[in-house]
């Protein structure tokens, strides 16, 4: 009788990991997605919250692959666990705060437990030798198997001819010969490959689906743990620093503006955890204060606010402000000078 | 066959699928589940889950506050 092997496949949503599916489903094998939400990836969220945003498609890239693949897709939430990853990276971090290497780890050892609790037999990814310089160095690719707890269950179809034997290639489930040798930065490869397989609409190359390599985000978030003085989190703060521009002018308060109307709708809904701004006599932004700013600083708040208000070259801009206790009061300001907002202001 | 409902307000996506997800674990073949999301990418992210899991889409509805998202559950 013939074993039906059964692998699960990370499912980032970009190309590789697509074609990597593929090729192991071209040999008979069943596969399942699994796709990992840490919190900080970027799908969905910012096209949900912004509206200038609102014209691309607002489709969740995993689930979009999983279907042209006709897989399922099972997405487990690990944005409690992946708070050690990031947090205490043996390995540290990339260009900004992406801990990539234990976070590739991290992952391949959730899979791992995934298909010791769902009878599956292997585990395929769809990392290339040499791709990105941290986690995808050749010499590394076996260490991660190890590390992870994966071993000879990790499949990596687009450079298994790179790669020492699996147990799948071992075992005959897989046939070694028509996995493939890809290699290095260069995309080509995987470009012909999605043709051949048929694959047009794909989206982009990976990297640009998590906020920790984005240095913008990077630098939020190392403030936010700088000035808390503690480096915990819960997923709103990580969310908050999505949306908004983040003004600090003091060490012990920040502001977080909305830049458009799908933003600000987004930070109503956190006006009871923060003191919020907003504007009465004119048109503006909702503005969030958080930290322990004093009176005077909220008074500091409503005239920053103003300046990114309609009224900004008016003399005076009346302000609402709300507690989290819904308290409420309203100032009159002036708008402050242009030339008086620091740069250094600007997380 | 029985009637649920989960509460997904406030919740961005993927978080509403993920919820979904779950709780159409805990459900039957032929169980009916309401989600109700405050993030519109739900309208798009749960149905494209049901399709690649085998659930139907019942109906949706949208009041430009809250997505309402009606589901039976699969059989496999
Ligand atoms: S880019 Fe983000 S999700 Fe991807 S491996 Fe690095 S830290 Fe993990």
């Amino acid at each position: 009788m013939i074993i039906q092997r059964k692998a699960v496949s990370l499912i980032s949503g970009g190309l590789d990991s697509m074609l990597a599916t593929r090729a192991v489903m071209e040999q008979g094998i069943h596969v399942e997605g699994i796709n990992f939400y840490t919190g900080f990836c970027v799908e969905g969220h910012t096209h949900a919250i912004r509206q200038r945003d609102r014209d691309k498609p607002k489709r969740n890239n995993a689930l979009w692959v999983a279907e042209q693949l006709g897989i399922k897709l099972h997405i487990v939430d690990v944005i409690d666990e992946y708070k050690d990853v990031l947090l205490n990276p043996k390995h540290g971090y990339g260009a900004n705060m992406n801990p990539c290497r234990d976070c590739k780890t991290f992952m391949i050892h959730k899979a791992v437990e995934w298909i010791e609790k769902n009878n599956f037999d292997f585990i395929i990814t769809g990392e290339v030798v040499g791709q990105r310089p941290m986690s995808q160095r050749k010499e590394l690719m076996p260490v991660i198997a190890r590390e992870s707890g994966a071993g000879d269950l990790l499949v990596r179809p687009l450079s298994g001819k790179n790669l020492p034997p699996t147990k799948p290639e071992r075992e005959g489930w897989v046939d070694r010969d028509r996995l493939f040798d890809f290699s290095g930065r260069s995309r080509k490869p995987q470009m012909a490959l999605a043709e051949q397989y048929g694959f047009t609409d794909y989206a982009q190359p990976a990297g640009g689906c998590c906020f920790l390599t984005d240095e913008q985000y990077s630098r939020k978030l190392v403030d936010m743990w700088q000035h808390r003085n503690s480096r915990d989190y819960e997923l709103d703060d990580i969310m908050l620093l999505k949306v908004g521009r983040h003004l600090r002018p003091r060490p012990h308060f920040k502001l977080i503006v909305g830049r458009e109307e799908g933003e600000n709708n987004f930070m109503e809904g956190y006006r009871k955890q923060f003191i919020s701004l907003h504007q009465v006599s004119h048109n503006g932004p909702l503005v969030l204060v958080d930290g322990t700013p004093t009176d005077e600083d909220i008074t500091l708040a409503a005239q920053i606010a103003a300046r990114f208000g309609q009224g900004k070259n008016e003399p005076e801009v009346e302000v609402g402000i709300t507690y989290p206790n819904g308290d409420s009061r309203t100032v009159r300001v002036e708008p402050i000078a242009p030339g008086k907002v620091e740069d250094a202001w600007y997380v | 066959m029985s009637k649920h409902e989960l509460d997904a307000r406030r919740l961005m996506c993927p978080l509403p699928v993920i919820r979904t997800q779950d709780k159409v674990a805990t459900l039957g073949p032929g169980d009916i589940l309401e989600v109700v999301c405050t993030d519109h990418g739900a309208l798009n992210d749960i149905p494209a889950w049901c399709r690649i899991n085998g659930h139907k889409v019942l109906s949706t509805t949208d009041d430009k506050r809250e997505v309402r998202i009606t589901i039976e559950v699969g059989h496999d």
